[in-house]
């Protein structure tokens, strides 16, 4: 036992203090060579014969040294680092390649670890609440007409909270809670906030519990009741530098003083989770009674008792859906809701697995193709050192020990691979977080974790011994005695290492093929989708949240006609007006219904209605189809109008003039004046959902925005109508002033994020593959010089050369094309999902990658083919 | 070099340093390679480098001890001599080689057939 210890100790010892017992060994060596020699001498051999004798005798010094070594040090520790000695001097005398190649390696690496941080996120973590799999998401079967079909009113979820067998509770928060919808009083102008409001048992059914104070009582939920608030973690840094005194304090929440009873812990962001690309600041809680004659506001989520299943929830909600009340006092009947339940991970993430996991794919792909790459530069780098290595062998280095040099080479490249991609993934990361425009869930959440950095030495690995240990193993395989004869020849071996070259550059041409076809079917659907006629023109024209005090129906006319006018008094500003809720944000939607005729309930769609001033269609663009647009006269006491989209009008009049036509809006009997053109509204790709519009005179607007079409750059615009705004009314908050553009952008964020991506991953490969076919073709230019020398001695013409090159080019890109095009088109139908007016078989995208490859690869050519025309056949034959 | 030399069975290179030092008491490692082969009347096919593995080997094990001095001819070497603990391990050794050769040479000497 102690021997043992002492044994270890004596080998690592001896591990470390190298010099100095190689020093004594040689010493040792040269004093055992000097006796035989003394003894040969005495015995009458020649001086020289007496020194070979002893060196015989003695047998390899390197070979007994290099035993010797094994057997006093801890071998495999002290060979390693003496590989990465050597390896690093290696690759800093061809400082080049290893640049290069740790720059592959980086990107590879990288863009794999940052993919991975953003899936592992979105898609492999649980939500970041208690016991996430009990929790369920319950929504309507399908909304097709914004906000208000895919929700709740107050009746509805209270019901459902009663009758729920599976559910241990259900909650809910208001889905209409929109950025900037609160103003913070009493610190100067007010400060606009996001607040979203959330049942009394919110947090506790998340299992969220609050940093700070507690979460509300359920007086708090009452009329009349104390008025609370929670402030979200950054909110409450960034307004009240994290002031620990907090709770209990009253602050001045919309004019109304609120008491602050806790505040939330820092990693909680109601916005990653349920309303990505959005930040919340404070939390109110719902006072139903307030709320019951509101309509359709409520999100619902659900816990499941520990023994149900999702199934059962799901069947439960579905059988309980139809009888729930829309509003119980004024409706005593069924409002024909529908309710699937699905876990709420499925609802938060489930749209993305699939663009996600493709993401995935596509940049393993690239890593794959690095690493096809880089095993080719090796291959290429070890033929042209196979004269080094023989000679090492030679000189007594094992097979096991050449493997291992060379392995430890690559091990050396992946390092700092590795190292350098952590770096381009975190920035990655870091900058994706950042994209507040990006809509996707659970991003802002995203950091590099201990499971992304497993996950890159994962890869970092597989990627060393993918493209590190195939030419490892192929020099070992060299007979050296084979290897030292062909540097002098040089023929066979030569062609076999090219044809295993080009094969590698096949299979990068065609993985890169892949890559490309992917690419370009996302890129031309975005393209689909940009081209979508939205029904409004968002070039040019910006929003402003604007404040006002509501004095009923007539002076809210006045205030809005009066800010319309100074606003267009504005020099460059074109056109203005002004409407509850835009397009592609929130959006609330009610009955518009035929006077006279009586639907089924559920029959008809709900119809998105926007409350607005006369300008507001103007400045958006909206077109006018029939009928007119609606005036300042349109007023509080004038007969109740209405303006309806194409979609409305042919499905409710599909052969009469809608003009003039009586419809029932909210109970209201109501004339339609106008028809005008369908605004896409809750995304780019959907389309048929019915709009109304009503004067802002003679309905209830929940808000303002004021829309300004101009030609002034936004900041002057901003500055000039925020002053204007104030003058009007000095309550006005300093809410941002935004272009339309940016709702725009954030519509189709997610799949830009895409595009972008997997293009960018495109193109990586395609540089990788162009830097293979370049290698691969200089590679086979210098080894027939000779041979094209020749040819060009019996009359072949430069032309004629650089042909046969670029030919050779074709044949080795066609051959990776086809291979490529053939597994593009079985693999393309997975992307399905995530295409838009377009085929997974679309001939353009097709063509154009089979196109773009072939030109990257012939630009690679050239400059060999250029070498080989201009090889100097009296030079060639005559090799100095 | 004859070809009938006598490969060395692996771990009785050990054995025979050791007992070299048992008899010869302090010796540089030329003088036990030089010692084995007159020994062993030159049968033995020892390539001496491969003496110095085997002295490290017997070091760390703590059976031998070593120290630079000077030799017969003056010249400086690095002398090794057993130790307490490997004259107890050379005897173990010792009586284990006896024991498996005679099995050895008996089951060798076996004749067809014969009785057992």
């Amino acid at each position: 036992m102690i021997s043992g210890v002492w044994r270890v100790a004596a080998r690592v010892r001896s591990a470390f203090g190298r010099a100095d017992l190689d020093r004594e060994f040689d010493e040792e060596v040269a004093a055992h060579l000097e006796h035989a020699i003394d003894e040969n001498l005495a015995r009458g051999m020649t001086a020289e014969d007496a020194r070979r004798d002893a060196h015989i005798r003695f047998g390899g010094v390197l070979t007994s040294k290099e035993y010797y070594r094994e057997t006093r040090g801890l071998p495999l520790v002290e060979v390693a680092a003496q590989d990465l000695r050597y390896a690093v001097r290696t690759l800093r005398r061809s400082p080049g390649f290893a640049v290069a190649v740790t720059l592959i390696l980086a990107l590879g690496i990288g863009a794999n670890a940052a993919v991975f941080d953003v899936v592992n996120q979105i898609l492999l973590r649980p939500l970041p609440f208690a016991r996430p799999t009990q929790l369920a998401w319950i929504a309507p079967a399908e909304g097709t007409s914004g906000l208000s079909s895919v929700t709740y009113s107050v009746d509805a979820f209270e019901e459902f909270r009663a009758q729920t067998q599976s559910f241990q509770d259900v909650t809910a928060y208001d889905a209409f809670s929109s950025p900037e919808n609160y103003r913070l009083g009493g610190h100067g102008e007010p400060i606009p906030l996001s607040a979203v409001s959330v049942a009394g048992n919110f947090f506790q059914l998340l299992g969220v519990s609050p940093a700070l104070g507690r979460a509300f009582a359920a007086n708090e939920a009452r009329p009349g009741g104390p008025r609370a608030a929670m402030l979200s973690y950054p909110f409450w840094q960034r307004q009240f530098g994290g002031d620990p005194q907090i709770v209990g304090q009253t602050i001045d929440l919309n004019g109304t003083p609120t008491t602050v009873v806790g505040v939330l812990p820092e990693r909680f962001d109601f916005g990653a989770v349920f309303s990505p690309a959005s930040h919340f600041d404070v939390f109110v809680p719902i006072i139903p009674d307030d709320m019951r004659d509101w309509g359709n506001t409520l999100s619902i989520v659900g816990r499941l008792k520990p023994n149900a299943t999702i199934a059962q929830a799901d069947a439960e909600a579905r059988a309980i859906a139809p009888d729930l009340h829309f509003n119980a006092r004024r409706f005593p009947t069924g409002f024909g809701y529908t309710a699937r339940a699905t876990p709420l991970k499925e609802h938060v993430s489930g749209h993305l697995r699939r663009p996600l996991i493709v993401l995935w794919c596509a940049v393993g792909f690239t890593l794959l193709i690095a690493c096809v790459n880089l095993a080719n530069l090796l291959i290429a780098r070890n033929g042209a050192r196979t004269k080094e290595l023989a000679l090492r062998a030679a000189l007594g280095a094992s097979r096991g020990r050449l493997v291992r040099q060379l392995l430890t080479e690559s091990i050396v490249l992946t390092g700092s691979g590795a190292v350098l991609g952590l770096g381009v993934a975190t920035v990655a990361v870091r900058s994706l977080a950042r994209q507040a425009a990006l809509s996707l869930p659970l991003m802002s959440t995203v950091r590099l974790d201990g499971a992304t950095f497993a996950w890159t030495l994962a890869i970092a690995a597989i990627a060393c011994l993918a493209f590190g240990l195939a030419p490892a193993l192929r020099i070992s395989s060299h007979d050296v005695q084979t290897a030292l004869k062909e540097i002098g020849s040089g023929m066979s071996a030569g062609r076999r290492h090219h044809r295993l070259r080009a094969s590698l550059v096949v299979s990068e041409v065609a993985l890169a093929c892949i890559l490309l076809v992917g690419a370009g079917l996302l890129l031309e659907s975005f393209v689909r989708v940009l081209d979508q006629n939205l029904g409004f023109r968002p070039d040019n024209v910006a929003a402003i949240q604007m404040d006002y005090d509501d004095k009923g129906p007539e002076q809210r006319a006045v205030v809005f006609e009066q800010t319309v006018e100074q606003i267009r008094a504005i020099p460059g500003v074109i056109m203005a007006g002004v409407t509850d809720n835009l397009p592609l944000e929130r959006n609330r939607s009610w009955g518009l219904q035929v006077k006279g005729v009586h639907y089924r309930p559920g029959e008809l769609p709900g119809t998105i209605v926007y409350m607005i001033t006369p300008g507001y269609l103007e400045t958006m663009g909206v077109a006018l189809r029939q009928g007119r647009l609606f005036t300042w006269s349109d007023g509080a006491h004038t007969a109740p109008v209405v303006v309806i989209n194409e979609t409305a009008a042919h499905k409710l009049w599909p052969n009469e003039n809608p003009i003039g036509q009586i419809a029932v809006v909210n109970g209201q009997d109501t004339r339609v004046i106008g028809v005008v053109s369908d605004v896409r509204e809750t995304s780019f790709e959907t389309t048929g959902a019915w709009q109304m519009y009503l004067p802002i005179s003679q309905a209830r607007p929940t808000g303002a925005f004021l829309t300004i079409r101009s030609t002034l750059p936004l900041a002057a615009l901003a500055s000039s109508v925020r002053s204007r705004l104030r003058a009007l009314n000095p309550a006005q908050s300093a809410t941002q002033m935004r272009p339309i553009e940016a709702s725009v952008d954030r519509a189709v964020s997610p799949r830009r994020f895409f595009l972008l991506l997997v293009t960018a991953f495109a193109a990586f490969g395609l540089v990788l593959a162009a830097l293979g076919v370049y290698s691969v073709i200089s590679y086979s230019v210098a080894q027939r010089t000779q041979e094209i020398g020749i040819r060009m001695a019996i009359g072949a013409s430069a032309s004629q050369v650089t042909r046969g090159i670029l030919w050779q080019t074709m044949r080795l890109v066609l051959l990776g094309e086809a291979v490529g095009a053939v597994a593009a088109a079985a693999l393309s139908h997975l992307i399905a999902s995530m295409l838009f007016e377009t085929a997974p078989t679309d001939a353009a995208a097709f063509a154009g990658t089979v196109l773009v490859l072939l030109v990257a690869a012939l630009c690679a050519a050239l400059i060999p083919s250029y070498r080989a025309a201009r090889v100097d056949p009296k030079q060639a034959l005559h090799p100095a | 070099m004859s070809a009938d030399k006598l490969d060395l069975v692996q771990g009785t290179l050990d054995v025979m340093v050791l007992r070299t030092l048992a008899v010869m008491g302090s010796q540089h490692g030329y003088g036990i390679a030089r010692r084995i082969e007159q020994v062993s009347g030159d049968q033995v096919l020892l390539n001496q480098g491969t003496i110095y593995a085997s002295l490290i080997r017997l070091q760390q094990r703590g059976w031998i001890s070593s120290a630079w001095g000077t030799s017969a001819n003056n010249r400086k070497a690095k002398f090794y001599s057993i130790t307490k603990r490997g004259r107890k391990h050379l005897a173990e050794e010792t009586a284990y080689w006896h024991r498996l050769s005679a099995v050895v040479g008996r089951v060798l000497a076996m004749q067809v057939g014969g009785a057992s």
